[in-house]
C-alpha cells in the first residue's frame, strides 16, 4: 500500500493531466444509485450572497446516492459556501442569503416547516479544523450528536466502536476512551470527528477540505476512511489537493470565479475531468496552469 | 570505532558569574548610595529611599549597559528596570495592606469571635468578651443571596450578549458598561427608596443583597461576556451540524468549555461586593445578633461592624475593627479558593 502510494505521489509530482488520470482510471469506478439508500441528493439553482456580495450563481448538482464527489477550484470560487448551503449552515454567518432548492429523497431542505436540526442530523459535517469539544472525553465525544439532538439508544458502547471502527480510529483510542480528545494528535481527532459525525447515522457526509491542516500519514488514514465509508452513504470532499480528488473521488466538480461569483464550470467522473475536460478553464487548472 | 562523547550541556545565553556579581555590585552600591545622599541631604522618610535607589539603580545599570554595548543596550536596560518597579510598585501596596492587617487585626482574634456576636457587649468591652458571629453569618448570607440572584441574570445577558446577538446587544451592552461604573451609594439609596420605603417598610437582608445584586451583575456579565468570546465558532457550528439546537450547543459545548473562566467571573463579581459598605449602612440595619432570617429584621454584616467599631474609637474598638477586616479578608480569601477548586477539579481529573 505504502510503495504504490510513493509511486504515485512520484507520478503527481509532474502534474501531467494523464498521470492524474491515471490514478482516477486505476480506482474501480462505481455504478452510482445502485443502492437502497434512498434517491440521493440534488441541488437545483443554488445562489449564494453574503451581504451584498454574490458568492455563488446557479449550481446545479446531483450526487448519487453512495457515490464520492469531489469539488475542486482555487480558493474563494464558493466550494465551501456551496456545501454549507447544503446542511443550512450557511445561514449562521450573518448577512447570509441563499436562493435555490436542496432537495434529499426528493425534498426541499429549506422549505417551510422543515425542521433544521433533523436535516443536520441526515446531513452531517466534517470541519476543516479538527474541532472535538475540549470538555469531553473521546467516547463522550463520538456520542455528543446523540445528546445534542436527545436521541436515546440502548446499545451505546456497541454504537462507539462501530463509529469509532469505521472512522479508523478504533485501535488507536480503545484503551482510553476516558482520556479528553485533545490529548490525540491532529490527524486522530480529525477521525474523531469523523466519528462523532458517524454516530447520528447521516445520509449524506459533507467533509470541508478535511485533510488540509493534516500530514501525509493521515491524510491518507482518512483518504481510507471515506472510501471505506462511501459504501454506506453519499460523501461530498471540498479539497484543494487534486491527487486526494483523484484518489478518493468517483465525480469531480470544477468551480471558478472569474471575477464575479463563483460557478459550477464542469462536474463529470473524475477520470474524465483529469484526462479529457471539456472546458479549457477544467483543463488549465488540473494540470496547474493556474490557480 | 570511535565513541562519541557526550558534552556537558550549558546554557551560554544566561549570564555568567561575573556578570551575576556585577549586577550585586551595582545593587549595594545604589543602596549604600542611597543611604549617604539622604544622610547629607535635606531629604528624608521611606519614600525618599524607595526613589533614590530605583533612581540610581536604573542610571547606574543603563550607564553600564551604554558604556559595554551603546545606546540601545541602556535604553532596553532602562526600560527593564522601569517595568520592574512598575510589578513592585504595584505589590507594595497590597502587601503592605496584608501586612497592616495582620500586623493589627490578629491581636483581636480569640476562639470566641467564631462563637458569640455582640448581643450582650459593647465595641468599647475588653476584646475577649463579644464576637464576629453575626458579622460573619450575614456577610455570608449577604453574599450568598447576591449570588444567587446576579449570577444567572449575568450569565444569561452574557450569552444574550454572545450566543443569540438580537436587535437589542448594543444599548445591553452599553447600559451594562454604564451600570458597572455606578457608585455603590446610589444602588443602595435606589433599593432604599423603591423597595424598602415604599414595599418593605424595615431593614433586612434581602435589602443589602439587592443593592449588591446590582453592583455584581455588570461584573460577572462583561467578564462571562469576554470568557464566551474566546470560544472557537467552530464548536458551536460542530455542535450545531450535529443536529443540536442552539440551547444545547451552548448548554453542552459552549458553557462547558468557559466553565473556568465562568468561575472566574463570579469570583470577580464576590471580590467586588464582599466589602461594599455603603448600601450596608443604608439597608441593613447592622444588628448586633446573630439573625438566621435574611428576609425579615436587621442583619450584621463585616463592613458594617468594622464602620461601627472605627466609630465607638476606643482602643479595645480599633482593635476590633481591625480584626473583623482580617477576617474579611480570610473569609474573601476562602471563598476564592473555593471557586478555583470548584472550577479546575474537572480538569485536575
Amino acid at each position: 500500500m505504502n510503495e504504490s502510494h510513493e509511486s504515485e505521489n512520484k507520478k503527481m509530482e509532474t502534474t501531467t493531466p494523464s498521470s492524474l488520470a491515471d490514478v482516477a482510471n486505476a480506482k474501480v469506478q462505481k455504478a452510482p444509485g445502485t443502492r437502497a439508500m434512498g434517491t440521493g441528493l440534488e441541488t437545483r439553482g443554488i445562489h449564494a450572497w453574503f451581504g451584498k456580495n454574490h458568492v455563488l450563481s446557479d449550481v446545479n448538482l446531483d450526487f448519487a446516492a453512495g457515490t464520492v464527489t469531489a469539488l475542486i477550484g482555487p480558493s474563494g470560487c464558493g466550494k465551501s459556501t456551496f456545501i454549507r448551503t447544503i446542511n443550512r449552515m450557511h445561514e449562521f454567518i450573518p448577512g447570509a442569503a441563499m436562493a435555490g432548492e436542496v432537495l434529499l429523497d426528493g425534498k426541499d431542505v429549506y422549505a417551510p416547516g422543515t425542521d433544521v436540526t433533523k436535516i443536520r442530523l441526515q446531513i452531517g459535517m466534517v470541519f476543516q479544523k479538527p474541532n472535538p469539544f475540549p470538555s469531553m472525553t473521546i467516547g463522550e465525544n463520538v456520542l455528543s450528536g446523540l445528546k445534542l439532538s436527545q436521541q436515546k439508544v440502548s446499545n451505546k458502547d456497541e454504537l462507539l466502536e462501530e463509529c469509532l471502527v469505521r472512522a479508523g480510529l478504533w485501535n488507536e483510542v480503545k484503551d482510553r476512551l476516558g482520556a479528553h480528545g485533545g490529548s490525540l494528535s491532529g490527524g486522530q481527532q480529525q477521525r474523531l470527528c469523523i466519528a462523532r459525525a458517524l454516530a447520528v447515522r447521516p445520509q449524506v457526509l459533507l467533509m470541508d477540505e478535511p485533510c488540509s491542516a493534516l500530514d501525509p500519514g493521515s491524510t491518507l488514514r482518512i483518504e481510507e476512511t471515506i472510501r471505506e465509508l462511501s459504501d454506506t452513504m453519499t460523501i461530498i470532499i471540498v479539497t484543494h489537493n487534486m491527487q486526494q480528488a483523484a484518489r478518493v473521488s468517483d465525480y469531480t466538480g470544477f468551480f471558478l470565479s472569474e471575477g464575479g461569483p463563483g460557478q459550477m464550470i464542469e462536474a463529470a467522473p473524475t477520470s474524465e475531468i483529469f484526462s479529457r475536460p471539456r472546458d479549457t478553464r477544467t483543463e488549465n487548472y488540473v494540470t496547474g496552469r493556474f490557480g | 570505532m570511535t565513541t562519541i562523547s557526550t558534552p556537558t550541556p550549558t546554557r551560554p545565553w544566561l549570564p555568567s558569574t561575573k556578570d551575576k556579581l556585577r549586577d550585586l555590585f551595582f545593587f549595594l552600591l545604589s543602596i549604600v548610595a542611597t543611604y549617604v545622599i539622604v544622610a547629607i541631604t535635606p531629604m528624608k522618610g521611606k519614600l525618599a529611599y524607595f526613589i533614590l535607589f530605583f533612581l540610581l539603580y536604573m542610571s547606574l545599570t543603563a550607564g553600564l549597559q551604554y558604556f559595554a554595548r551603546g545606546s540601545a543596550a541602556a535604553k532596553d536596560a532602562f526600560v527593564s528596570s522601569l517595568v520592574a518597579v512598575g510589578a513592585v510598585l504595584t505589590v507594595m501596596p497590597i502587601a503592605s495592606i496584608i501586612g497592616t492587617v495582620v500586623s493589627k487585626g490578629y491581636k483581636g482574634l480569640h476562639l470566641g469571635i467564631l462563637t458569640t456576636d455582640m448581643s450582650l457587649a459593647a465595641p468599647t468591652d475588653p476584646i475577649a468578651n463579644g464576637g464576629l458571629l453575626h458579622a460573619i453569618t450575614g456577610t455570608l448570607t449577604l453574599v450568598v443571596l447576591a449570588l444567587i440572584m446576579s449570577v444567572p441574570i449575568g450569565i444569561l445577558t452574557a450569552l444574550y450578549l454572545t450566543e443569540i446577538q438580537g436587535s437589542l446587544s448594543r444599548p445591553i451592552q452599553f447600559l451594562v458598561q454604564a451600570m458597572s461604573g455606578v457608585p455603590s451609594i446610589v444602588a443602595g439609596l435606589f433599593i432604599l427608596s423603591a423597595v424598602l420605603y415604599p414595599i418593605t417598610k424595615g431593614y433586612s437582608g434581602l435589602m443589602g443583597a439587592l443593592a449588591l445584586t446590582i453592583l455584581m451583575i455588570p461584573t460577572v456579565a462583561r467578564t462571562s461576556q469576554e470568557v464566551l468570546k474566546l470560544i472557537p465558532d467552530d464548536l458551536r457550528e460542530a455542535g450545531v451540524a450535529l443536529g443540536g439546537t442552539q440551547w444545547r450547543t451552548v448548554a453542552m459545548i459552549v458553557l462547558p468549555a468557559a466553565r473556568s473562566g465562568l468561575i472566574t467571573a463570579v469570583i470577580l463579581g464576590i471580590a467586588r461586593i464582599a466589602g461594599e459598605t455603603a448600601p450596608l449602612l443604608l439597608l441593613t440595619g447592622g444588628g448586633d445578633t446573630v439573625n438566621p432570617n435574611a428576609f425579615n429584621g436587621s442583619i450584621g454584616s463585616l463592613p458594617y461592624y468594622i464602620w461601627k467599631s472605627f466609630n465607638a474609637g476606643s482602643p479595645e474598638a480599633i482593635t476590633r475593627a481591625w480584626a473583623g477586616l482580617l477576617v474579611l479578608m480570610i473569609i474573601v480569601l476562602v471563598l476564592f479558593t473555593l471557586a478555583r477548586l470548584l472550577g479546575t477539579r474537572k480538569v485536575a481529573r
